[in-house]
């Protein structure tokens, strides 16, 4: 099982989902695949935005993502999962984050999935800040789940 | 005996203290919240900050040892 990955060039999340699932995951094995893309607006708080750089504590984010992982496996009980996180410059349109869950069946799959991208947003060291016409500023976090 | 830790800042709090990392000579294991007032003496610590030891979350109160890494930072915005 591969750990979860950080990227600092752009990626296209679903040739990454097919690459993983083709190298990594036996065919028939899993009967649901759940996936969540987030990706950069370029809008935020009733202005543009035209690039965001998303700083990051790389050890940490790196061993606190493969925990989430292998945390996720046993909770609910998965054939596997997939976390892809951008850090660096992002432009808008971009894809951030790819997390995938692969199970048995659809409950597990949404669940986990949902629940990497919970977590996720809520510990992993990561902070974004926005390029505005105004100049540039932190994004605050949001504790509401969007 | 000397000790050492590895004190690193990020986002907002590298900006507000000034300084992406630095190495304190300490006596005694310290605990985080005096860990951050001999690093950054200038800077009262805001309200929010979050904290790790050796990549794992920690507390203000938790105590850092010899040769520990010590991170302090905001809440983090990912996803």
């Amino acid at each position: 099982m591969m750990p979860a990955i950080l990227l600092d060039k752009a990626f296209n999340p679903w040739d990454e989902l097919q690459r993983y699932q083709a190298d990594q995951l036996p065919s028939g094995q899993f009967g649901a695949t759940a996936s969540f893309v987030g990706s950069m607006r370029d809008f935020n708080i009733n202005e543009s935005v035209s690039l965001m750089t998303l700083e990051h504590y790389p050890a940490m984010t790196q061993l606190f993502l493969d925990n989430l992982c292998n945390e996720c496996r046993q909770k609910y009980q998965l054939d596997d999962c997939l976390i892809i996180h951008r850090f660096g410059d992002i432009r808008p349109g971009e894809p951030i984050v790819l997390t995938v869950a692969w199970s048995a069946h659809r409950a597990k799959a949404f669940d986990a999935c949902r629940y990497l991208m919970e977590e996720l947003k809520a510990r992993a060291p990561f902070w974004k800040k926005e390029q505005t016409d105004r100049g540039e500023r932190w994004v605050h976090n949001e504790l509401k789940k969007q | 005996m000397q000790s050492m830790l590895n004190v690193k800042f990020f986002s907002s709090l590298r900006e507000l203290t000034g300084q992406a990392e630095t190495e304190l000579n300490i006596q005694s294991p310290l605990a985080l919240r005096e860990v951050w007032q001999r690093a950054a003496a200038d800077c009262a610590i805001p309200e929010n900050t979050l904290c790790a030891i050796n990549m794992e979350y920690a507390r203000l109160d938790d105590i850092a040892y010899d040769n520990d890494e010590v991170a302090f930072f905001p809440p983090v915005t990912g996803g």
